[in-house]
């Protein structure tokens, strides 16, 4: 190619792209000021937001939603890179109840009394009391949204049970279920008990894990902030939980999620499930395998009247964001109970984000769906307590998890630790002195705090 | 030529009876070549099968070899029932790719030059530089380049990502393209000067020619490795510089199946870079053949 | 490769030092200036970076704790230092990347090796070998954690059923060898780059003096051995030093296939844990710089006393 032609190239490609100079993304009314950017988790609640958006929310109020989504570890960490450097790049996340309370304490996410104030039809009191609670800042403020909520609860193969004359107590507890476990190991070939998450992760293992500790007395913290994490109720919880799973528990347990649970559900590799009431709406779905099949149990306790844990994916406006007002709307119109009827009528009412309202649990249509699991559901949820959820007070708000910043660090840590027992590569003994340092680690910084401030 | 002269070779070898016994083993090998291809694509072959499975089909024990084959992943990854559209990620990786290459060429040659056909002093110092630049791991430099960015407005920026990728692949750039010019015999330089060509003039039409294989192996791996970063590009970009691979890693959830979805996208993610690289494979190897050029 | 380097170096020495001084040192900027928008380039975009992470280093700083922001001297080079998960990180990095590089030089070798020879559908052959290399990487660490190494629906499992039945052994990989899995991960990836390397330099190999060797009766370890192997070892040093350029830095096959579990945690994935779970700024930075020092420390080792990539010597 001639020299002149290699420069005039060059030149066309240069202006051609320099035209695209922001890239290529962000649809047609990308910058504009009615448009928001939403960051999310991409769990199928939020999968089917983002395809109901365009030509519902947008249609309605002519304000364009840009979303990114991104797997639950990535988003965290996206999130929190975005909204403690307030970056204003996007208006709305999802967070859960456990930033929230922190994310409001150092001012990263705005409250929302005053637009709850002016804006009567989302009907603040229809949320569900625990959900509020645990998404209000120490000011009393309200400072998210939920948009689908969860407790835990034990889900288990009715018929399976049956066909051994086996049944389920009303409140069953840990001691009950695992003799069922043991009793329900190859009811058909290759079956085990019990599905229990073993994956490493604060948000994964130690979920379901802590909600065992809770209920055998044990805590990750006193009120005075010292680390209980090789204490005897601890240990007994997390010996408890280890040999459960590797006698009567799932293979590759040391992997297992949420979503490997499910999978084995599903697929007849396990009798048993404990784990999020969110997993129901998957289970009953008109695809299962296992629809109308599964009976839904309270969490198992042993020590306390009540041990299922609360979650809500939440919306959170970041503080630095230009378009709150239109970012209220979306949370408005998300979170609302018109969406509800919306992926009722286009969806399915079993993929309703639920968990949150209390008329969803009175509408008709949806507790046709969801007849199996809607009361437990909600059962669960209201008898969650993020103050008190053990035998002895708590210096920080949380059922499966402690409301401080350190504890995902922490909790990863630790989980790693967990999974490696539940592997059988280390002993629970010693996976919990470890965890034992790491937590005083974090507990002495608390306690020279609260020194320092006495 | 070089295959020729295997060609001349081998025949002359095998006339012999030790040659015709090592025709036999040749042929033997020539089926374990095979075999070894076979199995390291399989994991591939695997990859483009699930895809075209429903996610159910995807994920039962055994693996179903012979389940009905659907296009449901692919649908879902191009945005079916108002899911995102993958065109502007897409997109945005052909551009931070392709314009970080340029960029790297631009800068790449020229630098080689000056370290291997008329070399600066202490050139091994400059070339042990360049590859100290990619000692520091990327992620404790991830906080201040976030910061920078944030400071010149340049988040969720498709350039300032260009400028990002292209000091990524320089160094490497530099040491392939210097083990190429150096190649190039000095006599062939020497003659073009005597001949009354300009430097510039016989650089453009002699010494670039002579090195295209190898420019065209630089530019291959450069474009790889930039289309490949994930790293930086989850944590600067938003909504409108999103590239490919930020786009594929949203199909995984952890609550749900999506294996065959997953699938789908990383056979269309992988796709230009599988292209490029089976078009520029003969380049890639001639150029790497630091010395075929003779 | 290196006669010619030594080739290159003297023609210029021809031009320099018998010049009067004035030409002598525009000479010498006339050769540098080619080099210096890379270099100028460079300094600015990755240096200033590296400062950030330098002053960084020396701060107490944690974004969850913003009143809390101040100098901390060397403290968190102590705790980076004293902590076991660094050493254990330390220890990881350096097993995963050694087995990674000699793993996939060797098969890279054995492989060019095959590769060199003619035989039926020999690009077929090659082009089915580059194409684990080309896929995206995160993409492949998915197929691997999800498709291939999953105890329940993988195809390794799969395979061990179809092979010995339904009672055959089905081990969980990613728990029992994580590792393991991880390495076979990357040797899959890197192997067909080893490969590309290798049969490269085996195409330029003295065919002249190989043809006479044969002729002459040498078995193939001797060809080998004597003659195919030391032309091969600057590329080998080539892929060596590239291989531990990029698997040092390794984050998404491990934070994809393991999530840094199980004893797999490198130093990367120990960083990004810092920074993003933890929020601790200052102590993420000071084992950054801590990596950069180890590095530097063991390339100029391996590079200048060891390596020919940098020397110049005789021999070809």
């Amino acid at each position: 190619m001639t020299r002149s032609g290699l420069r005039a190239l060059l030149l066309a490609l240069v202006l051609l792209t320099s035209t695209a100079c922001a890239g290529w993304g962000g649809g047609g009314g990308d910058g504009g000021p009615n448009s928001i950017n939403v960051l999310m988790v991409n769990n199928q609640q939020m999968v089917d937001l983002q395809r109901l958006t365009a030509d519902n929310f947008t249609k309605e109020t002519g304000i364009t939603v840009n979303f990114t989504v991104l797997p639950e570890n990535d988003v965290r960490d996206k999130i929190s890179q975005e909204f403690s450097s307030q970056a204003g790049q996007y208006d709305v996340a999802t967070v859960s109840n456990f930033e929230i309370p922190i994310y409001a304490r150092s001012r990263w996410i705005a409250p929302l009394d005053d637009y709850l104030a002016k804006d009567p039809t989302f009907d603040q009191k229809d949320i569900l009391g625990p959900m509020t609670a645990s998404l209000s800042g120490d000011d009393g403020k309200i400072y998210g949204e939920p948009f689908y909520g969860e407790s835990s609860f034990l889900m288990y193969r009715k018929d399976l049970l049956a066909a051994k004359g086996l049944t389920m107590p009303a409140k069953p507890t840990w001691d009950q279920v695992a003799q069922l476990a043991a009793q329900l190991d190859g009811a058909q070939p290759g079956m085990k008990g019990i599905c229990l998450r073993g994956q490493p992760g604060w948000g994964q293992v130690f979920a379901p894990l802590t909600t065992v500790v809770n209920t055998f007395g044990g805590t990750w913290f006193t009120k005075d902030w010292q680390a209980q994490v090789n204490a005897p109720e601890f240990t007994e919880a997390v010996n408890f939980y280890v040999d459960l799973v590797r006698t009567h528990g799932e293979t590759g347990a040391p992997q297992a999620g949420f979503t490997e649970c499910l999978n084995n559900m599903i697929q007849g590799n396990v009798a048993m499930w404990y784990d999020a009431t969110s997993a129901a709406g998957s289970l009953e779905a008109a695809d299962s395998k296992v629809k109308g099949q599964i009976g839904y149990a309270p969490a198992p306790v042993k020590e306390t009247a009540s041990s299922g844990w609360l979650y809500a994916w939440s919306w959170g406006i970041q503080n630095a964001s230009a378009k709150k007002d239109n970012a209220w709307k979306f949370i408005s119109w998300a979170s609302g109970k018109k969406y509800e009827q919306l992926v009722g009528e286009q969806i399915g009412w079993s993929s309703v984000p639920a968990g949150k309202r209390a008329s969803t649990y009175t509408n008709p249509k949806y507790l046709a769906e969801s007849s199996a699991f809607a009361a437990p559901t909600k059962a669960a949820i209201e008898s969650a307590d993020p103050k008190n959820p053990g035998v002895q007070p708590r210096p920080a708000l949380g059922i499966q998890f402690v409301g401080i910043p350190e504890f995902p660090d922490l909790g990863t840590q630790v989980s790693q630790q967990i999974s490696s027992a539940i592997a059988g590569q280390v002993s629970v003994a010693d996976a919990l002195d470890r965890g034992q340092q790491l937590a005083d680690d974090v507990a002495e910084r608390y306690r020279s705090r609260t020194e320092g401030n006495s | 030529m070089s295959t020729a002269t295997v060609e001349k070779a081998t025949t002359a070898a095998t006339d012999t009876a030790a040659g015709k016994k090592r025709k036999r083993s040749g042929a033997i090998l020539g089926v374990v070549a095979w075999i070894v291809g076979l199995l390291f694509v399989s994991p591939v072959v695997w990859m483009l099968l699930t895809s075209f499975h429903s996610e159910s089909d995807a994920a039962t024990n055994p693996p179903s070899l012979f389940a009905p084959l659907t296009v449901e992943g692919y649908a879902n990854f191009f945005g079916a029932d108002g899911g995102a559209s993958p065109w502007p990620p897409l997109l945005n990786s052909i551009t931070a790719s392709v314009l970080s290459t340029i960029l790297v060429l631009i800068f790449a040659i020229p630098a080689a030059y000056a370290l291997s056909i008329k070399p600066v002093e202490k050139w091994t110092d400059v070339m042990f530089f360049f590859l100290s630049t990619k000692m520091l791991p990327i992620v404790a430099g991830l906080l201040p380049v976030y910061l920078i960015a944030q400071g010149i407005g340049a988040l969720d920026n498709i350039w300032f990502l260009i400028v990002l990728y292209t000091s990524m692949n320089l160094p490497i750039a530099v040491w392939m393209m210097r083990s190429f010019l150096a190649e190039v015999p000095g006599e062939v330089l020497e003659a073009a000067q005597m001949d009354g060509c300009t430097l510039m003039r016989s650089l453009r039409t002699i010494v670039i020619p002579m090195v295209l294989p190898g420019i065209a192996a630089t530019s291959l791996i450069c474009f790889i490795f930039s289309w490949n970063e994930l790293l930086f590009a989850r944590v600067l970009t938003g909504t409108v510089a999103q590239t490919a691979p930020v786009f594929l890693i949203g199909f995984v959830t952890s609550q749900g199946l999506f294996l065959a979805k997953v699938c789908a996208a990383a056979v269309i993610v992988s796709l230009p870079v599988l292209i490029a690289g089976f078009a520029a494979q003969d380049k890639l190897v001639q150029g790497l053949s630091l010395g075929a050029i003779k | 490769m290196s006669t010619t380097v030594e080739k290159a170096t003297t023609a210029p020495a021809d031009t320099g030092p018998n010049q009067p001084g004035a030409l002598k040192s525009a000479g010498a900027w006339a050769r540098r200036a080619p080099l210096l928008p890379a270099l100028i380039f460079m300094i600015v975009v990755t240096q200033l970076p590296f400062v950030g992470t330098l002053i960084i280093s020396f701060m107490n700083w944690n974004a969850y704790y913003p009143d809390e922001r101040g100098f901390a001297g060397f403290d968190n080079f102590a705790r980076v230092l004293t902590d076991i998960n660094t050493r254990d990180a330390i220890i990881t990095t350096i097993v995963l990347t050694v087995s990674v590089v000699l793993l996939s030089l060797l098969f890279g070798m054995l492989i060019a090796l095959l590769l060199d020879r003619v035989f039926l559908g020999r690009g077929i052959v090659r082009t089915l070998m580059i194409t684990p290399f080309l896929v995206v990487p995160v993409a492949a660490a998915l197929l691997w954690k999800h498709a291939l190494f999953n105890p329940e629906y993988g195809l390794l499992n799969g395979v061990l059923t179809w092979l010995f039945g339904a009672n055959a052994v089905q081990p969980d990989w990613l728990t029992s060898a994580p590792l393991t899995s991880v390495i076979i991960a990357l040797v899959w990836q890197w192997t067909p780059f080893m490969m590309l390397i290798l049969l490269a330099g085996l195409q330029g190999k003295p065919l002249d003096v190989i043809e006479a060797a044969q002729i002459d009766g040498c078995s193939h370890w001797q060809i080998f051995r004597y003659m195919t192997f030391p032309h091969l070892r600057q590329y080998l040093e080539l892929g060596g030093l590239l291989g531990s350029i990029y698997i040092v830095q390794n984050f998404d096959a491990v934070f994809t296939i393991t999530s840094g579990s199980l004893g797999t945690a490198n130093l990367p994935y120990t960083i990004y844990q810092t920074f993003f779970q933890a929020q601790d700024y200052g102590r993420a930075s000071a084992a950054g710089v801590v990596v950069v020092i180890g590095t530097i420390v063991i390339a100029t080792f391996a590079l200048r006393s060891v390596s020919s990539l940098f020397k110049q010597e005789g021999g070809r």
